[in-house]
């Protein structure tokens, strides 16, 4: 980040940013394996309506006719999805009792990031929806949010309550049948968040959610969806965390936001799942389908920092379907070890004097491989639409690896799109340099990597961008012998 | 303070350091003088423990312990600081944000608390104002985009913040004009005490006639082989090396 004297300044009178969670909590779990039986098994169990059950069938229906694909610059063993259990519930309301029986290492995790356990409660400002495999267990800051006829609830809980919202715009921005994993996802979703900010109002906390995968081979399908209503204003965090487990986790998320006319959603992320140990065993695969539709004189701001997963393929996108409206999306990829991650994102340009900018940032280390893919699109009728793309890499090491590949597709003659790309290394005058006025190697990567990250790290939250700061030198230990 | 004993030293199979003694108190400045490609920036290099440089013989003591086995880092934080000829960018890390980060590197090494940032601001301003540097220039990337003299005035202000023992300047007066020079020299000039020392590494005798030194010494193919007061300078610079090398053929 920019620090400059200011902050020092402000640093005086900043409050450290510290959360945290743990349950521990019987899982009550399905079998493995999927078929229609499964499906309406879930639906049950969470006591859906009719029609939210028969959405979940043609989904499963069309996924079956589908391939996973393979276009992605990725290479895994592709998960057995007959092998996966499909739902796993809390049994028991949780149980916030001994540190004791938590992963050692993950608590150490914890507590480099400087989460403490018992904070939560004092997160004056940021109200969490925790989502605990699967099912949503608490949700705070509920009432304050409902003085401003704020819904913020899990998803589950919005079907049942507001079926009406959840019916008219669920599956509108991805299609039931949008790709393999959305399709999967529309079929199996267990839970995840529902929001809706009411005309004209603007949120005045940031929204929080936190996942995390708890139990062994439970796959999890999150389903997020967010409606700005007119003129509102919403900023939404995610973060994630997940202990360390042998197996490759299967998670395909799906997220719809959608901002209509003058609204604007700002939707930030933290990711942090299991990457696989330094070898390239193990490890979380995430397959996430996150889109946004903007409405006119809307904006969709997507920041995301990706450091975990064994597999990323992410494309947070925005479709900019009325005038003016303005898309948005700052990245910063971390890889190392054994990790690949294909990441970007699509903008694509409907209306007339649409905006997107694009700022990417990929660090690579060790063996891993870092992929930007992005896909700019300016329709026959987008008059004036503009686009800024930027996409750096920063390399450590001789045997990582980084790509990019962009794509631009423009049909209107005034359409203004730009592309700059730098590829760079951590140089040894750089660590010299550091070392010479006392910093470690460690620190000295930490912070080069922060340097380079500085402008997507600024459009995060505070508290959000002290957590990834923290994250990113975590994330790239030991990556420089 | 610093004592360097017969010092070997080299690049992969390349011998360039061939038997350096040195011997620097607490309260003095040395000038190390030389043509191009006789050691300089060598010495500073190996003093301050870059890794590349292969020490073959000899020892480097540095109050009262040898410093060989140290790693760069350990050797800041015993209060070696070096300045650097070509000193590197850093983007997107602020001039204020990279001092912060070394000094409290510096003080957890010894197991100090991060330096309140109150301290901290003050003593920014009192060691910008020393070195005339404008705040807004704290703010900038580290040497990104900086003039020639922008950057060794920023060497300096660094200097200023860590408060090092030990000083080495290498090559400050290169890419100086007039004024930055004397800024520079003003700013060096006024960090001078009893307690630490400085080593100003130079080719030419110009920036001597700002920071006065105590003992000069000529540097000819990795070894010293002359050594004299602040007068040796301006024979060097009236009758250029060769005449070094002259007298030691003779």
């Amino acid at each position: 980040m920019a620090y400059t004297e200011d902050d020092l300044e402000k640093e005086l009178a900043t409050k450290e940013y510290k959360y945290g969670f743990y349950t521990d909590i019987e899982s009550e779990t399905f079998p493995v394996g999927l078929n229609e039986d499964i499906v309406r098994a879930i639906s049950k169990k969470k006591e859906e309506p009719e029609w939210m059950t028969e959405w979940r069938i043609e989904a499963f229906r069309h996924w079956q006719t589908l391939e996973e694909p393979e276009w992605a610059n990725v290479h895994y063993e592709k998960p057995n999805f007959q092998n996966i259990s499909y739902y796993s519930a809390p049994s028991k309301k949780p149980k916030y009792d001994s540190l004791d029986e938590v992963d050692p290492e993950l608590l150490d995790t914890f507590k480099r990031l400087g989460i403490s356990l018992d904070e939560q409660k004092k997160l004056a400002g940021v109200a969490v929806d925790v989502v605990m495999d699967s099912v949503s267990v608490t949700t705070t800051f509920k009432k304050t949010l409902a003085e401003k006829g704020i819904i913020f609830c899990s998803i589950s809980e919005a079907i049942k309550e507001h079926p009406e919202l959840v019916k008219k715009y669920i599956g509108t921005v991805v299609p039931k049948t949008d790709n393999f994993y959305a399709a999967l996802n529309s079929a199996v979703f267990s839970d995840g968040s529902f929001c809706y900010i009411p005309k004209g109002v603007r949120c005045p906390m940031e929204l929080s959610t936190y996942f995390r995968i708890n139990q062994a081979g439970t796959g999890q399908f999150e389903r997020t969806l967010v409606v700005a209503d007119e003129g509102s204003y919403v900023s939404y965090l995610e973060g994630c965390t997940a202990p360390s487990r042998d197996e490759n986790q299967l998670h395909a998320a799906v997220v719809e936001l959608i901002a209509l006319d003058d609204a604007e959603i700002k939707y930030s992320t933290v990711q942090n799942w299991y990457p696989g140990n330094d070898e390239g065993k193990g490890g979380v695969y995430n397959f996430v389908t996150k889109r946004g539709l903007c409405e006119k004189n809307a904006k969709i701001s997507w920041t995301q920092v990706e450091t975990g997963s064994a597999v990323t393929w992410k494309y947070p996108s925005c479709v900019l379907k009325g005038d003016n409206s303005i898309g948005e999306f700052y990245s910063i990829a971390v890889t190392n070890n054994f990790q690949q991650a294909d990441t970007g994102t699509k903008m694509i340009h409907l209306g007339k004097n649409t905006k997107s900018t694009i700022i990417s940032k990929g660090i690579s280390a060790g063996q891993s491989q870092n992929s930007y893919r992005g896909l700019v699109q300016i329709n026959g009728r987008a008059e004036n639409a503009r686009n800024f793309s930027q996409c750096d890499s920063l390399l450590m090491g001789n045997k990582c690896g980084a790509h990019t590949f962009p794509y631009i597709e423009a049909k209107n003659k005034s359409a203004k799109v730009e592309h700059e790309a730098t590829t760079s290394k951590i140089g040894e005058d750089q660590i010299f340099y550091c070392n010479q006025r006392g910093i470690d190697t460690e620190k000295a990567i930490a912070l080069i990597v922060n340097g380079f990250s500085k402008e997507v790290l600024n459009k995060l939250p505070m508290e959000f961008a002290v957590e990834a700061q923290k994250l990113l030198e975590i994330s790239l230990e030991g990556s420089v012998g | 303070m610093l004592e360097i004993k017969n010092l070997n030293a080299g690049i992969e199979d390349k011998d360039i350091l061939k038997g350096i003694d040195l011997k620097v108190n607490a309260g003095e400045v040395h000038a190390i003088m030389g043509p191009n490609g006789s050691g300089k920036s060598t010495l500073s290099s190996v003093i301050a423990g870059k890794e590349e440089y292969e020490v073959n013989g000899g020892d480097i003591i540095f109050e009262g312990e040898s410093i060989l086995e140290l790693d760069a880092e350990e050797r800041a934080h015993q209060g070696v600081f070096l300045s650097f000829q070509y000193p590197v960018e850093i983007p997107g890390v602020s001039v204020t944000n990279f001092i912060k980060t070394a000094i409290n590197e510096t003080r957890k090494a010894k197991g100090l608390e991060d330096m309140p940032a109150s301290d901290m601001l003050k003593m920014i301003r009192e060691k910008s104002e020393l070195l005339e540097i404008d705040r807004k220039f704290l703010s900038r990337s580290l040497n990104e985009g900086f003039s020639g003299g922008e950057k060794k005035r920023n060497e300096i202000f660094q200097m200023a913040m860590l408060e090092p023992k030990l000083a080495i300047l290498d090559e400050t007066d290169s890419g100086l004009d007039i004024d930055a020079l004397r800024i520079v020299s003003n700013g060096v000039n006024k960090l001078r005490s009893k307690d630490n020392a400085v080593i100003v590494i130079t080719h030419y005798q110009r920036l001597l006639e700002y920071i006065v030194p105590d003992f000069v010494h000529v540097l000819v193919d990795g070894k010293i082989v002359k050594s004299g007061g602040k007068e040796l300078a301006l024979e060097l610079e009236e009758k250029g090396y060769d005449w070094v090398k002259a007298e030691l053929t003779a």
